[in-house]
């Protein structure tokens, strides 16, 4: 017992000295001067690309999981197996090497087929975050869909609506209050998971501060504000989710 | 006679290796009233719902209205404006105003426009006697209202033949006579119907023909005075006696 408390004061010891020799220095980021303010502002620049690389990702991973998501519900196992495939794959797959093979691989498969399709960090990281992120859209599609009684298909069957008349006017429009709490923790996560964009030179958030940090050696005070850069991004999104919410909830049975 | 509506000619269906339909054959001619009872689990719901291809069935023939309707989605495609279906659930579409369950079908199905179909949803409601909960939501209604309502709006597809399963087995006691006397009602109007249900006063009522299933089979089929009075087989008198002492 004694010898693990001094193991622990010991430990604290180190890590004080290890501290020694980093103080805090907000001075960075202090918007009372016109160094500190120029670097809020250089730093907060990189919102509109987090944003827009978010936005676009989540678009396109909405659409193609429910695209994923629909052969999983299939009669046929001949489409559960395609839908298996592509969650289990795709999400197997961990963000940092999927946005290598995008950004240096897929120009290189192109090239051998005789193409000519660069692809730039913007898009890179767009198709990567998208790509990544549909395994599991699809995966709340289906348990969305799945959990819409089965006798609301059969109902929708008896009035003559087709496959596609059914889930658009009977399933999805039922499954979307549920689908959504779901959505809205993956844009999140696509919201977060962009800063992976920083590695392949896109100028978002992350890459920013990456950048000020190499200028002004001081990474605590600016990965600081980072942090409440995602917080304030990632608080808005959930504002936003909850008055959908509220909207939604209105057209939903008592 | 009138042309055949409904023609099973031994149809068989298995769930994996348990037998639910065996060698099925059932005739219902157009304008004819068909009830068929039996216990729990003896094939009668799923008889129904193979003919309107809600499930496949294995082997045999059914024939709509002369068509044969095969597991092919093509096959049965034309001939789902013939049949309307009445499920024990409801399957109202909660999301949707009455009004709105009942216009979906015939705009999106029969491309009818908004004014046409709506001023058919009231005329249907009408004649469930509901003329004026067009724009609640099904869960806003009572259990009795609900299904008259998915009645009315089996009706807004003007089929041919109505198929009941069960429609009043999930509602509370009170509300059971509103349905059946919305049913009596079509019956009388001359609608072909096959109705799978336990209440054998509306059986009585309204029946040319009474279908007796037991253990996946049709045991005994005939018209209801034969039927109450002089059953044939042991199974449908023991049947009869449960369901009618009380």
């Amino acid at each position: 017992m004694r010898i693990s408390s001094f193991l622990a004061l010991a430990s604290l010891a180190v890590l004080a000295g290890c501290g020694s020799s980093a103080t805090w220095g907000w001075y960075v980021i202090d918007p009372t001067t016109a160094a500190g303010w120029t670097n809020i502002k250089f730093l907060i620049s990189g919102m509109g690309d987090t944003i827009l690389i978010s936005v676009i990702a989540a678009v396109i991973s909405i659409v193609l999981g429910l695209l994923v998501a629909l052969p999983g519900l299939s009669e046929k196992r001949g489409w559960r197996i395609v839908n298996r495939v592509y969650v289990e794959l795709i999400r197997a797959i961990p963000l940092l090497p999927m946005l290598f093979w995008v950004f240096y691989g897929l120009p290189i498969i192109f090239r051998s087929m005789g193409l000519n399709v660069p692809i730039d960090p913007f898009w890179g990281a767009i198709i990567t975050l998208a790509l990544s992120d549909s395994a599991f859209t699809a995966e709340i599609y289906r348990a969305g869909i799945q959990s819409i009684a089965k006798g609301q298909r059969e109902a929708a069957q008896t009035v003559g609506l087709s496959y596609a008349q059914t889930m658009r006017y009977v399933i999805l429009p039922q499954a979307i209050r549920r689908i959504l709490p779901p959505l809205a923790n993956q844009f999140i996560y696509i919201v977060k998971m962009s800063a992976f964009a920083s590695v392949i030179g896109m100028q978002e958030l992350t890459r920013r501060a990456n950048e000020l940090v190499v200028t002004e050696y001081r990474p605590l005070e600016i990965y600081t504000l980072l942090i409440l850069e995602y917080l304030i991004l990632v608080l808005l999104i959930s504002a936003g989710v909850r008055w959908l919410e509220r909207r939604m909830g209105s057209d939903e049975r008592s | 006679m009138a042309a055949s509506a409904i023609e099973l000619r031994g149809v068989n269906k298995w769930y994996d290796t348990f037998h639910v339909l065996k060698d099925i054959d059932l005739t219902v001619a157009s304008g004819e009233k068909v009830v068929i009872c039996g216990p729990s689990g003896s094939g009668k719901s799923t008889v129904v719902r193979c003919i309107n291809k809600l499930e496949p069935h294995d082997t045999g023939i059914i024939r709509v209205f002369g068509q044969e309707i095969t597991n092919d989605p093509r096959s049965y495609s034309a001939m789902q404006g013939d049949l309307g279906m009445v499920f024990q659930q409801f399957n109202l579409f909660p999301h949707l105003s009455v009004l709105e369950n009942l216009t979906l079908g015939p705009t999106k199905a029969l491309g009818l426009n908004r004014k046409e179909a709506e001023e058919r949803a009231r005329r249907y409601l009408e004649r469930v006697r509901i003329p004026d909960q067009a724009d609640k939501r099904p869960s806003q209604l009572s259990g009795g209202q609900q299904q008259r309502v998915a009645i009315a709006r089996a009706l807004c597809m003007e089929p041919k033949v109505l198929l009941f399963d069960e429609p009043t087995s999930a509602l509370d006691p009170e509300m059971i006579a509103e349905v059946l006397d919305v049913m009596i009602t079509l019956a009388q109007d001359g609608m072909t119907m096959v109705v799978v249900t336990h209440e054998m006063g509306f059986a009585r009522k309204v029946a040319d023909k009474m279908v007796f299933m037991d253990g996946g089979e049709i045991v005994e089929q005939g018209p209801p005075d034969h039927f109450f009075t002089t059953p044939k087989s042991e199974r449908c008198k023991t049947f009869l006696s449960q369901i009618l002492q009380h």
